[in-house]
């Protein structure tokens, strides 16, 4: 019994010493913001190195996914007659959730993994540490044009996600399935409302982006400096960031649509 | 004060120093002096804190105890910006090099220029060309840090180090793991740096020949404080049996062969007396 308690207790102090750092962490990339405009030629680097270069997969994955969408929502909708309602079934579920949420979890796994093993090298390899003793702070010169890329990109993905999804949609109910064409987009337009879902739905992506990003950042930091370290924060970028986009996920749904 | 007085300050004064890592004191009450323009190696067995003691030095830990003055400031004082501000008159050679491994050899060099300084693109060319002859690697500017070896990067390392003409450059292990040419190169490289630049030099090392013969001041440094200081000489002459037996490289003395524990005759009776039981 007294073993199970310093065993909680021990890892009771762990997490709320993780949590102390990564919020200093957190505290001093923000304060350091001012170097994403100051520098922006690295921050435009880092929005290319996270951002652009996950779209192939952002996009493939939102056709696959809008593909998808577009056969289940037939058949479930045929069944009630309602086939011509596909277009705004698709539009939903894309803006709402699946768009956010997917393209968060795919960003973690492409664009959070990368950051982590890249931070996490420069840690091992000393070049952090290198760069301190040359008077460049890494937090301006490293990790504030990282952050604010990630930041950046995520609603931008998850737009482009939608959009593609959107498409993906409309060739397999349009163009397979024969649902009308005209109906498809006009019944999106008439159940999408622009507050209640679209912002909503960016909302939803800011605030994984800042999350994930948060995390991928820190977890490279606050790597071992050994190549298991890495390999270990590496994974616990992906779990943690998937973990969080789905509890957040769920808290914000239940703050929005209710 | 007039120039022959600060030419008479020591240029890093440690005092009483302790710092811990969780519950191992890596170091106790260490005091040491490093005289400025010459070469002081700070030497000891793995793992005594010789790379702890260069990273307190660069304001990167902060003592538990004790103080550290730089130049005449108390580093674990300083504010951010004058730590920093202090650190650009300060170079550092990372064992491995620590080469930023998105830039090649040229952009590594010219990384300190570019970052402190509003200099025309030309001169940046100019000053990089001048750090990378001087340390033989001019030729390969273009060459990225995965393309060079170990003493090549510690040769581009050190161009970068001296890119902003420092007062000090501190040098962990500088020649851990070099063959025979490029070790030559380094000693060479340092030696030769100390005294046209009128640098203060700061090794810490195990390499016990190669640093005596580049050496004016030696420190050797265990158990978390100092055992002999002095220059070479005075060290050698003077050595305690602990310096001897490290200077010497000898496998048994005051530091024993065998890690301490229980005798070996009782280790074996009882295995002995179980067997028997």
């Amino acid at each position: 019994m007294i073993d199970f308690l310093a065993h909680l207790g021990r890892s009771g102090l762990h997490w709320l010493s993780l949590l102390g750092r990564a919020s200093i962490f957190l505290f001093r990339v923000l304060r350091s913001q001012d170097a994403v405009v100051r520098r922006y030629r690295l921050t435009l680097i880092e929005i290319y190195s996270v951002g652009v270069r996950s779209l192939l997969i952002i996009v493939v994955s939102g056709l696959f996914v809008g593909m998808v969408l577009g056969y289940q929502g037939y058949i479930t909708l045929v069944n009630f007659g309602a086939a011509e309602a596909l277009g705004g079934v698709v539009a939903l579920s894309l803006v709402r959730e699946l768009g956010p949420v997917v393209t968060a979890l795919l960003f973690a796994g492409r664009a959070g993994s990368a950051l982590t093993a890249e931070i996490g090298l420069m840690k091992t390899t000393e070049q952090l540490s290198a760069m301190e003793m040359m008077a460049v702070d890494p937090y301006r010169r490293v990790f504030a044009p990282r952050f604010f890329a990630g930041f950046l990109s995520m609603p931008l993905l998850a737009a482009i996600f939608s959009a593609v999804g959107v498409m993906g949609g409309f060739i397999v109910g349009v163009g397979l399935l024969g649902v009308d064409s005209g109906s498809y987009f006009s019944q999106m337009q008439a159940v999408t409302d622009w507050r209640e879902d679209v912002v909503s739905g960016v909302i939803k992506s800011i605030v994984f982006g800042f999350v994930v990003t948060w995390i991928a950042i820190f977890q490279g930091l606050d790597a071992e400096p050994t190549s298991e370290g890495i390999s270990r924060a590496t994974t616990q970028t992906v779990v943690a960031s998937a973990l969080a986009v789905l509890g957040l996920d769920f808290i914000l749904t239940g703050l929005m649509f209710t | 004060m007039n120039d022959d007085r600060v030419a008479d300050t020591p240029h890093v004064v440690v005092e009483d120093l302790v710092f811990r890592r969780g519950r191992k004191v890596v170091f106790d009450g260490l005091s040491l002096t490093v005289p400025r323009g010459r070469v002081t190696t700070v030497m000891g067995p793995s793992g005594t804190g010789k790379t702890t003691l260069l990273r307190l030095i660069g304001g990167q830990l902060r003592p538990d105890s004790g103080r550290i003055w730089v130049d005449g400031e108390e580093v674990a004082r300083l504010s951010t910006r004058r730590l920093y501000a202090l650190r650009k008159r300060m170079g550092m050679l990372f064992q491995t090099g620590a080469l930023l491994t998105d830039m090649n050899v040229f952009e590594n060099v010219a990384f300190p220029l570019r970052e402190h300084t509003d200099l025309p693109e030309e001169l940046i060319r100019n000053l990089v060309l001048m750090k990378l002859e001087a340390v033989g690697l001019r030729a390969a500017r273009d060459l990225s840090p995965a393309e060079l070896s170990g003493g090549m990067a510690r040769r581009v390392a050190l161009a970068r180090a001296i890119a902003l003409d420092p007062d000090m450059i501190l040098y962990d292990e500088p020649f851990a793991g070099l063959d025979p040419i490029t070790m030559g190169q380094i000693v060479t490289l340092i030696r030769r740096t100390n005294s046209t630049l009128g640098l203060t030099s700061v090794l810490v090392t195990h390499d016990v020949v190669e640093a005596m013969d580049i050496s004016d001041h030696v420190v050797l440094i265990a158990e978390g404080r100092v055992m002999d200081a002095g220059t070479v000489e005075q060290v050698r002459a003077g050595a305690s049996e602990w310096s001897e037996q490290f200077l010497d490289g000898r496998p048994d003395g005051p530091v024993p062969f065998h890690y301490p524990g229980d005798s070996y005759r009782d280790d074996l009776m009882r295995g002995r007396e179980s067997g028997n039981d």
